[in-house]
């Protein structure tokens, strides 16, 4: 039976969109246990022997169903390192909704780092969302280091959106991904930093099968004294196409610094890359006042519909 | 109604200050449709601007509805009912049109009343409202969108800056139809059009001429109209289609 305070309640609504247990096959996990969990007839989630991380089994062939997997810390001091695997089998089409909460009221550092492998089977079309949230008044620091790798096989689909928009302190995240042929990875990352904030995101795509492609797009704002580093490398190793994608906004003292990395190893392999970096644009500040907004509102809205 | 008094703005270029606006006084009477004309540098566009709180004036004084609005906010004006329509209608990234009139409005408007807004502009709404306000629209489209904005908000005074730049002809025609059904609507409110097409000025009631910063003319669209036809303060829609701009609107034709 599941027992969750308000603030693991508030955290869970904040990086799962869950109010209550969610429906399929879940596993909550708080302060370093699980909470709850269920396995469906087609989703089996198994504790690993060591009981850091999960194995999710997803049938072949299984429909229309979801995982939830989040985490909610609210112990101050917390460190954890996290092994979920995911197989999901052929031609299955499912959605895993991860993601990470943490509120630190206390003066020591909580940190999650959330290893999560994906195998997905030929075929199988898989859509993941991973939200990270941070709140608490503590000094202690809000550290997730969230890595990601990916094995994509035959014609395989992957839809990644990862959300980080308030309260983490410190981020290093690595994605890796490696396509087999007609495989196809679409990434759709949103970060906002603010105060003394450091956040890292690093992408490296192997397309090695003919007709693989990829698509990372990174949506930035960096606000304060925050700082981010978006380093992407595409790499092409067959006849591919493959397209990144930074986009950002910087704010007060905001730094970022963005790295394009394309590696063509096939002359039929097609790669962009795209990065822009800039503070709002005044004509738009403008045209929201005259709308009768605030500067400070036109501003806020200028960023969530960027974000969005 | 809108009294501009002595208005005169200065800008500081690269050996001396240039004068673009000096010494204008003007009033934009309720209920009527007035057209501010002239050619290209005359200073149109900033007079606009300078209504809307976007530029300052150097010196002189503007009243709403008798009012000095001189020192307030572009925010502050817009609240009082001066809405405005850029000649380049601004883009964002994320920001969907419904979410732009929703905000025009000052309310928390359903999708239903938005999209009647936009009808009335002429575009199909179900195409439009959940789209993004970005480089995916033409021109003509923004322009169309940002008049709507204009329609939620509900101005007192609505200043239209160059609304036919940068839209072709098909879209221009369109244009002029939104003007005259907003006309029939204007009763306690005032339009304001910058422009030099013949057409606008022919739905205008009062025209305006402004040359080198100072007005030239000004008076009912009968008394005016017949002494500036064939100038560049009244281009005729045949000169707008450039060929080699693709039959686009052509400020310099």
């Amino acid at each position: 039976m599941i027992k969750l305070d308000e603030i693991q309640k508030r955290l869970l609504s904040e990086v799962a969109d869950l109010h209550k247990v969610p429906e399929g096959a879940y596993n909550i996990r708080s302060n370093g246990e699980s909470a709850g969990r269920a396995s469906t007839e087609n989703i089996e989630i198994v504790p690993r022997e060591d009981g850091q991380g999960l194995t999710i089994n997803i049938k072949p062939g299984t429909k229309n169903e979801s995982v939830h997997i989040p985490v909610v810390m609210t112990k101050s001091g917390i460190k954890e390192l996290v092994y979920n695997d995911f197989n999901i089998g052929e031609g299955a089409d499912v959605t895993i909704v991860a993601g990470c909460g943490i509120d630190n009221c206390g003066n020591q550092d909580s940190e999650h780092d959330g290893i999560h492998r994906f195998y997905v089977g030929k075929g199988a079309k898989v859509r993941y969302v991973e939200k990270h949230y941070g709140s608490g008044s503590g000094s202690g620091k809000r550290i997730l280091n969230p890595g990601t790798e990916v094995y994509m096989e035959e014609d395989s689909y992957a839809e990644m959106e990862m959300v980080q928009i308030k309260g983490v302190d410190d981020t290093n995240r690595t994605t890796t991904a490696e396509l087999a042929a007609g495989a196809r990875l679409v990434v759709r990352e949103r970060l906002m930093t603010h105060d003394v904030q450091n956040a890292i995101s690093t992408y490296v795509v192997k397309l090695n099968g003919e007709g693989a492609s990829a698509d990372v797009v990174s949506r930035s704002v960096a606000r304060d004294d925050s700082y981010q580093k978006f380093d992407a490398k595409l790499i092409g190793n067959a006849p591919c196409s493959g397209h990144t994608e930074c986009d950002s906004i910087i704010m007060d003292n905001g730094r970022i610094l963005a790295v394009p990395g394309l590696e063509a190893n096939n002359v039929d392999a097609a790669l962009v890359h795209e990065a822009a970096i800039g503070k709002i644009a005044g004509d738009q500040l403008i045209k929201l006042m005259t709308l009768g907004l605030t500067e400070a509102e036109a501003e806020e809205q200028i960023i969530n519909g960027f974000l969005k | 109604m809108l009294e501009i008094r002595n208005i005169s703005f200065t800008v500081d270029d690269e050996r001396d200050d240039k004068e673009i606006i000096s010494d204008i006084s003007l009033e934009i009477p309720d209920g009527k449709l007035v057209a501010i004309t002239g050619p290209n540098g005359g200073g149109k566009s900033t007079l606009a601007r300078l209504i809307m709180g976007i530029e300052k004036p150097t010196s002189g004084k503007i009243l709403l509805d008798g009012e000095d609005i001189t020192d307030l906010s572009i925010t502050d004006r817009a609240r009082k009912g001066i809405g405005f329509a850029f000649q380049s209608p601004v883009r964002f990234k994320g920001i969907q049109v419904f979410d732009l009139i929703k905000l025009a409005s000052g309310r928390n408007i359903s999708m239903a009343d938005a999209c009647s807004y936009l009808s009335e502009v002429g575009l199909c709404a179900r195409d439009y409202i959940n789209r993004e306000v970005n480089s995916s629209l033409s021109g003509g489209e923004l322009k169309r969108i940002e008049i709507a904005t204009l329609l939620a908000k509900g101005s007192r005074l609505s200043v239209f800056d160059e609304p036919e730049a940068g839209i072709d002809l098909w879209s221009f025609q369109n244009l002029i139809e939104v003007f005259m059904q907003l006309r029939e609507k204007i009763s306690n409110s005032s339009i304001l059009i910058i422009s030099h097409q013949e057409r606008i000025l022919n739905i205008a009631d009062r025209i305006i001429v402004l040359k080198n910063g100072q007005v030239s003319a000004e008076g009912s669209r009968d008394e005016v109209l017949p002494g500036i036809l064939g100038t560049a303060s009244a281009v005729p829609e045949c000169k707008m289609i450039n060929p080699e701009k693709g039959g686009r609107c052509d400020d310099q034709a």
